[in-house]
């Protein structure tokens, strides 16, 4: 067990931003949460939710690997202060599968192996859940388009555009 | 018997990684955990002068941060930061050791605190005062200084002299800028704090045991026991072979408070490890009018670090595929102030092949054949280096299925001669050759009189699907149901393995499941001689079998007894054997994996911007254990490949030292709509010499030659051959 370690007091110490407190329901609960205005939604997840399916790739909204759904829109949540999101639904990887059934996505990834390491696989399904919501895609191509901004460096992007296409003729 | 060896399993982790429950090494959450923030050095060369950490300090949350200067003890000989895949010339980087400055991006201090937002705004407070010395980090600038380092293929007959008096001749240097391996999880650790001296090391590595051993070693005074565990790793490359600084700056943060703590590098802070060196490729080639190669001179001038010598087998390959007999090798290193190159998918293959597939397609332009047949006419049937046969070598299959495939056969020759509206189209093709290695893996099966097996070895799972052909083979050996063996991997207490990397991990992990099982065959044979009327009493290990949850004779399959009817009498709960499977040391045979790769682009005639529409990779490597997840390696090779062709590169400013695009959004990776159609083709390629289960793996293979296909591609389409890459539109239009 890790003990707590005491440090000196600081003479004239540089203060941190107070935490305030947010109201968010995450996969279906509401939950109670004290942060600080610079804590961004994806450490808020992570760290303070222990909800660690949702990945960081790059902490700049640059990878996707931290794509969840916000009030059922796809959004970057390194590049979202949680208490913007007061009030908020969220929904992240852990909460897309129903009394132990996958998300057709999910399955779909499963079914055309649409990921190697798996580490961008969370934000790549959030994504692809986004994506159906926006009923936008048609095509493969504009499947590929429009799920450009998740990058896969193990390089499954063909799987990815067939397991969508599975999901949106079941869906 | 083989149930699932061969077929396409779905990954037996399929479901931990589509519902977020894999946890990778930034996931292991503990309460009253401790982050950690590194300061980087914003210098390449020189020295701390001063390091003020006085307004860090003052922050509220800030627990302490660590400097050279202020930090547990640490190992002071150089051996004891040598890993196992370390170069063997140099001294390797101490992590927070002493003032010395070697590389920009350097951490110089690290910051813990209660969270990881404050951990981060009290780095941006230390102040460093530095002693800035003159540094390099320009490669064409020290062309001056290039040594040449010994490589083991030897020269055969007077290159020069062939390639001054052959028919034709084709000369040019070609370029690879410096390549990062940019997975995408960040390099993490998460150390524990057991008490008594242990700490559970959560990593992202390549190697748990080869990480527990560094750390061991640097370590040695303060802590009597480290364990490693990496169950799932969000991609690597080569990346995590060695382990990374932050591994051994999260265990001084445990060590300094006594607890737990966690270490997440940023994007940028991993542009300070290690990457693809930027390397210049000197081809000559001298032909016969015929199309037979006269002379191969090979030249690489690759980069390494200022206190390391890193360097791999660029310039070699040629020997492996194509006949010439007069060939000269010449492997050169520049040394710079930057961190140490480091392996990266295909190490000296992706890039010597790339040189030598485009000199070779140019040749072609000159001898006007075609390129696929130039090929064909040079093809060895031995390896030319060593000037042995293959066990295997099934590359005409390659050619041939993959030219079928692509529709090879309807390419007009001339450049600029295809098109598709507003768009040049352009096929190129070019060869593939990687090395078939193994290496010494050993693996546990606890064995339950249910018919259940756990399997255990410590190999690591790097996306590469290790979980899932451990599984394929367990269930064959076994006899088992795949659904009743579950395998646990990555964990530096179980049975040893080598770090994961250069494509040995399917071969060695299968044999050493397939040898283990083997035992526990032979166990259950025991138990089953003793039972009185034994159908299988004078049954010796080779005859009989584990099938259908019964050890059967394979003679008459109505001699069998059933594994739980076994365990009862010998009064066993569970049967668990260990071994280390080590492979016969033949040096009679070459052997290689192969692959022909074809490529369609697009061009924009009046922008010059280039797609990949099509490629097909064909590729012979021995038995593929489970073409679903090999099939995505191979087709991830080829985005690799692709991103080699057309993206990546990572720019520097000379003015500072320093890398101007250290993010994924500026460093440019292939994303979606980069990736077209990429078909895999895995030629039949039976191989009972390799090894017994004729396994030769495919990690790297898939992008060794793509970048040439691409390459030779684009010259097709446009007639404008680029041989710096990437080959972006400027160039293409300059
Ligand atoms: S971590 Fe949010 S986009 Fe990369
Ligand atoms: S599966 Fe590894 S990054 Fe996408």
């Amino acid at each position: 067990m890790a003990r707590a370690t005491a440090r000196e007091p600081v003479q004239d110490p540089i203060p941190i931003p107070e935490k305030i407190s947010i109201q968010i329901t995450v996969n279906g609960k509401a939950t109670e949460l004290k942060v600080a205005p610079w804590t961004t939604l994806l450490d808020a997840l992570r760290d303070r939710l222990d909800l660690t399916g949702t990945k960081k790739g790059c902490d700049h909204g640059q990878c996707g690997a931290c794509t969840v759904l916000v009030d059922g829109r796809r959004i970057v949540s390194c590049l979202t202060l949680a208490v913007m999101k007061d009030g908020a639904q969220i929904v992240t990887v852990e909460g897309l599968a129903k009394d132990g059934e996958l998300h057709p996505v999910q399955q779909a990834f499963i079914d055309h192996d649409a990921f190697q390491c798996g580490y961008c696989t969370p934000g790549q399904i959030c994504s692809a859940v986004g994506l159906l919501a926006e009923g936008k895609a048609k095509s493969a191509d504009e499947i590929r388009e429009l799920m450009s901004g998740n990058i896969c460096r193990c390089g499954a992007y063909p799987n990815i555009v067939a397991a969508i296409q599975q999901a949106m003729g079941r869906s | 018997m083989t149930a699932y060896i061969g077929t396409p399993a779905s990954r037996i982790d399929g479901r931990a990684k589509v519902t977020g429950e894999a946890r990778y090494a930034a996931d292991f959450n503990e309460q009253n955990l401790v982050y950690g923030a590194v300061v980087a050095s914003t210098i390449p060369k020189g020295r701390i002068k001063h390091i003020d950490v006085s307004q860090a300090l003052r922050v509220a949350g800030v627990l302490k941060v660590l400097t050279h200067q202020d930090r547990p003890q640490m190992a002071a000989d150089d051996d004891a930061y040598k890993d196992d895949v370390a170069p063997e010339e140099g001294s390797p980087y101490r992590p927070l050791y002493d003032d010395k400055i070697l590389f920009n991006g350097q951490p110089l201090a690290l910051v813990l605190a209660d969270d990881w937002e404050t951990a981060r705004f009290a780095a941006t407070l230390v102040q460093v005062d530095y002693d800035a010395a003159p540094y390099v980090t320009d490669l064409q600038a020290q062309l001056s200084t290039a040594y040449v380092v010994p490589k083991p293929e030897k020269p055969r007959g007077d290159a020069a002299k062939a390639y001054a008096a052959a028919q034709v001749r084709h000369e040019a240097e070609y370029f690879i800028p410096t390549e990062y391996h940019n997975p995408m999880e960040l390099f993490a650790s998460t150390v524990h704090v057991d008490g008594a001296g242990k700490l559970t090391v959560y990593d992202k590595t390549q190697g748990v045991q080869n990480v527990q051993g560094y750390l061991s070693k640097i370590f040695a005074g303060s802590v009597q026991e480290f364990r490693v565990i990496s169950p799932f790793v969000g991609g690597a490359f080569g990346a995590g072979l060695r382990p990374q600084y932050q591994v051994v700056l999260t265990v001084l943060g445990a060590l300094a408070l006594d607890r737990s703590v966690r270490l997440v590098l940023t994007r940028q802070q991993m542009y300070a490890l290690g990457y693809r060196p930027a390397t210049i490729e000197r081809l000559a080639l001298g032909a016969n009018a015929d199309g037979t190669l006269a002379a191969i001179n090979h030249e690489a001038i690759a980069v390494t670090s200022q206190f390391e010598e890193f360097s791999r087998n660029d310039t070699g390959w040629s020997g492996l595929l194509y006949k010439s007999p007069n060939t000269k090798f010449v492997h050169k290193l520049v040394r710079l102030d930057v961190p140490t190159s480091s392996d990266m998918r295909a190490p000296g293959a992706a890039t010597g092949v790339y040189a030598l597939e485009s000199a070779m397609d140019e040749l072609a332009v000159a001898l006007d054949i075609d390129p696929l047949e130039l090929r064909l006419r040079c093809y060895s049937d031995r390896d030319q280096n060593e000037n042995l046969p293959y066990t295997s070598k099934a590359l005409h299959e390659c050619y041939r299925q993959g030219a079928d495939a692509f529709g090879w056969s309807q390419r007009n020759p001339k450049p600029r001669s295809m098109r598709d509206g507003a768009d040049l189209v352009g096929w190129g093709m070019a060869t593939g050759v990687w090395e078939a290695l193994q290496m010494p893996v050993a693996a546990r099966i606890v064995l339950t009189a249910n018919g259940h097996a756990e399997v255990s070895c410590a190999a690591s799972d790097i996306g590469t699907g290790t979980y899932t052909i451990v599984a394929q083979v367990a269930a064959d050996k076994l006899g088992l149901p795949i659904e009743n063996i579950s395998v646990k991997l990555a964990d530096s207490t179980l049975p040893q393995a080598p770090v994961e990397g250069g494509s040995w991990m399917a071969a060695s992990a299968s044999h050493a499941v397939a040898s283990v099982a083997d035992d526990i065959r032979d166990e259950l044979l025991k138990l089953a001689k003793a039972v009185s009327g034994s159908p299988l009493a004078g049954a010796a290990g080779a005859d009989v079998t584990l099938a259908g949850g019964r050890l059967v004779s394979r003679k008459d399959a109505g001699r069998a007894m059933s594994i739980s009817d076994l365990m009862r009498h010998g009064g066993l709960d569970r049967m668990t054997k260990e071994k280390l499977n080590t492979f016969a040391q033949d040096h009679s045979h070459a052997r290689n994996t192969h692959s022909a790769i074809y490529a369609e682009v697009k061009v924009d005639e009046q922008l010059g911007v280039i797609r990949v529409t099509r490629v097909v990779s064909a590729v012979a490597a021995g038995r593929i254990l489970n073409p679903k997840t090999a099939g995505s390696q191979v087709m991830g090779s080829v985005v690799g490949g692709i991103g080699m062709a057309l993206h990546e590169e990572a720019v520097y400013d000379h003015a500072f030292g320093r890398i101007m695009n250290a993010n994924v959004a500026e460093y440019h990776m292939p994303v979606n709509a980069d990736v077209h159609d990429i078909k895999v083709i895995f030629v039949d390629e039976p191989d009972d010499q390799v090894n017994p289960l004729g396994i030769k793996g495919v990690g790297e293979i898939g992008i060794v030659g793509v970048a040439a296909a691409i390459a030779n591609a684009v010259y097709h389409a446009t007639g404008k051959r680029v041989r710096d890459l990437p080959i972006t539109l400027d160039k293409l239009k300059a």
